[in-house]
């Protein structure tokens, strides 16, 4: 601890001395947060703040609870982290103090949340109770709650919750096979649009950095259900005036009555009817799954990452890989895609070149890899072992590792860039 | 139950000595050890580093005790079809299984403090 401090120190006085400015109060320095991160130390419920230019910690939050599966998003401008612990709690950390600004417990268990585009929406999405509730960014108050009940008294575990644009959020009902999508243009009373019968089991879900897809990884069947929230019959995306009028002739605003965005099925029967491998843990998608004009997505029960084409979405390649794949995630640029392994293959990272479409290089920087994060270009890659207690720098150019930090158990890492996009 | 697992189970209630004694399938310290952190953290992925529940249920002493101890023994080594409960029977045998079962339902051990670095 004393030594990180000491170091934290040392990096934060030699860029006080190369911006040529008197070392007073370390804090009062001014500092941008764009090159600023986390990392979730999952055993200790300890955030680690980290500097992805001076590649260092550069000070740690403690309290936050359960931080099993804990996952960040972060305001606008950089500064505050929000993050969703296991247990419910939801903590806004500030980047730059270094501490804990506001905190609540929101749910008995929680699996992450999303910020609206304007900044001014955090929503959580809850396994217990399930359903999601939206809370005012700044004071963290609750202003919507949005119970997933799909029958009398049967509330579904949510998984998949994204941002929309024009303050909506999408996500996934893994107990109804349901996608719901609400629109909190006016947070106190969410307008619900709900849609049925998606396939068995949505597990997660990503959104295309365009806006224009939602798409659910269906754990309880080969496939993945795609919602085009640019259904061609319908530019603009609204709620449909209530009640519906007769005939469904009636336009307002420009598009026909009724006016509802599709969901289909991709990537059906992936598996082609053989019997899938254990699934020891659940791959996680977002929008890095898109690459240039492919998506690599990974297959449930098989070790093997998905291509499909975003014009067509039609299946154009599939990459045999190490193990079951949890994390397939492009580069920034799109050359590249990085993937991870659930256990007992999670000592690995694999390497895909999307020119070639081939493994270009398997690397073994830890045991137990929970995680990579892009720095905002691509130029390297944070990749946490948590039985390693180390997080690794590593090169995406030469695969050489940069440096290493000292990290107890660490699983998450997240960095600010992610507030300048969508569905993160 | 086979034999070797009611060797296991009745070792287990006779207490840890004659468990090593008796049931040389029983996991070892090391063994144990492993075990108790592939419950904690790979198991946890789903059912919570403290095991208090996710996607999968809560494996709390209380969520458990009306749970037949047998059935808990089997959805570990087999999985449970149709959910997300995989089978471990690659990285467990079934003694293994039944030593995690019985834990889970006394109140699942925390993982010996490791140096952190």
């Amino acid at each position: 601890m004393k030594r990180r401090e000491l170091l934290a120190s040392l990096a934060t006085l030699s860029s006080i001395g190369a911006l040529g400015l008197l070392p007073g109060c370390a804090s009062q320095v001014l500092r941008g947060t764009g090159d600023l991160g986390v990392v979730i130390g999952r055993a200790n419920g300890t955030l680690y703040l980290v500097d992805t230019t001076a590649q260092s910690l550069i000070g740690e939050v403690p309290g936050l609870g359960d931080l099993s599966h804990a996952s960040v998003v972060f305001s606008r401008d950089g500064l505050f982290a929000y993050v969703f612990g296991r247990d419910g709690g939801l903590t806004q950390v500030n980047l730059l103090e270094r501490r804990i600004t506001r905190r609540i417990m929101q749910a008995g268990n929680s699996i992450g949340g999303a910020i609206s585009a304007d900044g001014t929406l955090v929503a959580a999405q809850n396994y217990t109770p399930g359903g999601v509730k939206v809370f005012d960014a700044r004071t963290l108050e609750m202003l919507a709650d949005i119970p997933a009940e799909y029958g009398p008294g049967k509330l579904s575990r949510v998984v998949g919750l994204v941002d929309l644009p024009a303050r909506r959020f999408a996500y996934s009902l893994f107990d109804a096979n349901a996608i719901w999508v609400s629109d909190c243009s006016d947070p106190r009373h969410p307008k619900t649009t709900k849609f049925e019968n998606i396939g068995r089991q949505p597990y997660d879900a990503l959104v295309t950095p365009n806006g224009r897809h939602y798409i659910a990884g269906l754990f309880g069947e080969d496939g993945l259900a795609q919602l085009d929230l640019w259904a061609e019959d319908c530019p603009q995306v609204r709620a449909a005036p209530s009640p519906p009028p007769e005939g469904g002739k009636e336009t307002w605003g420009g598009p026909a009555f009724p006016c509802q965005p599709k969901v289909r099925r991709i990537l059906g029967g992936y598996g082609k009817g053989q019997e899938p491998l254990p699934v020891y843990k659940m791959p996680h998608l977002r929008g890095w799954a898109v690459a240039g004009r492919r998506a690599y997505l990974p297959a449930i029960g098989r070790h093997e990452v998905l291509v499909v084409d975003t014009e067509t979405w039609a299946e154009v390649g599939r990459i045999p890989v190490a193990g079951q794949p949890v994390f397939v995630m492009a580069r920034p640029d799109g050359r590249q895609v990085w993937v991870n392994f659930a256990v007992p293959d999670y000592h690995r990272v694999q390497v895909i070149d999307t020119q070639s479409q081939q493994i270009v290089q398997t690397l073994a920087p830890g045991k137990a890899v929970l995680h990579m994060e892009f720095t905002p270009r691509g130029e390297a890659v944070w990749i946490s072992s948590r039985d390693d207690n180390r997080v690794s720098i590593v090169d995406t150019q030469t695969f050489a590792t940069r440096a290493r930090l000292d990290v107890p158990a660490p699983s998450g890492i997240f960095f600010t860039a992610r507030a300048a996009r969508v569905g993160f | 139950m086979t034999v070797r697992t009611v060797a296991v189970l009745s070792a287990l209630l006779l207490g840890p000595v004659l468990a090593l004694a008796q049931a040389p399938a029983a996991p070892e310290a090391a063994r144990e050890q492993a075990l108790v952190r592939m419950v904690r953290q790979d198991c946890g992925s789903c059912h919570g580093m403290r095991l208090t529940g996710g996607l999968g249920p809560a494996l709390t002493r209380e969520a458990l005790a009306d749970f037949p101890l047998e059935s808990l023994a089997a959805t570990i080594y087999h999985g449970r079809p149709g959910t997300p409960m995989p089978p471990w029977r690659a990285m467990l045998n079934e003694a293994e299984a039944h030593w995690i079962a019985v834990r889970l339902q006394q109140g699942f051990p925390e993982e010996a403090a490791r140096p952190s670095r």
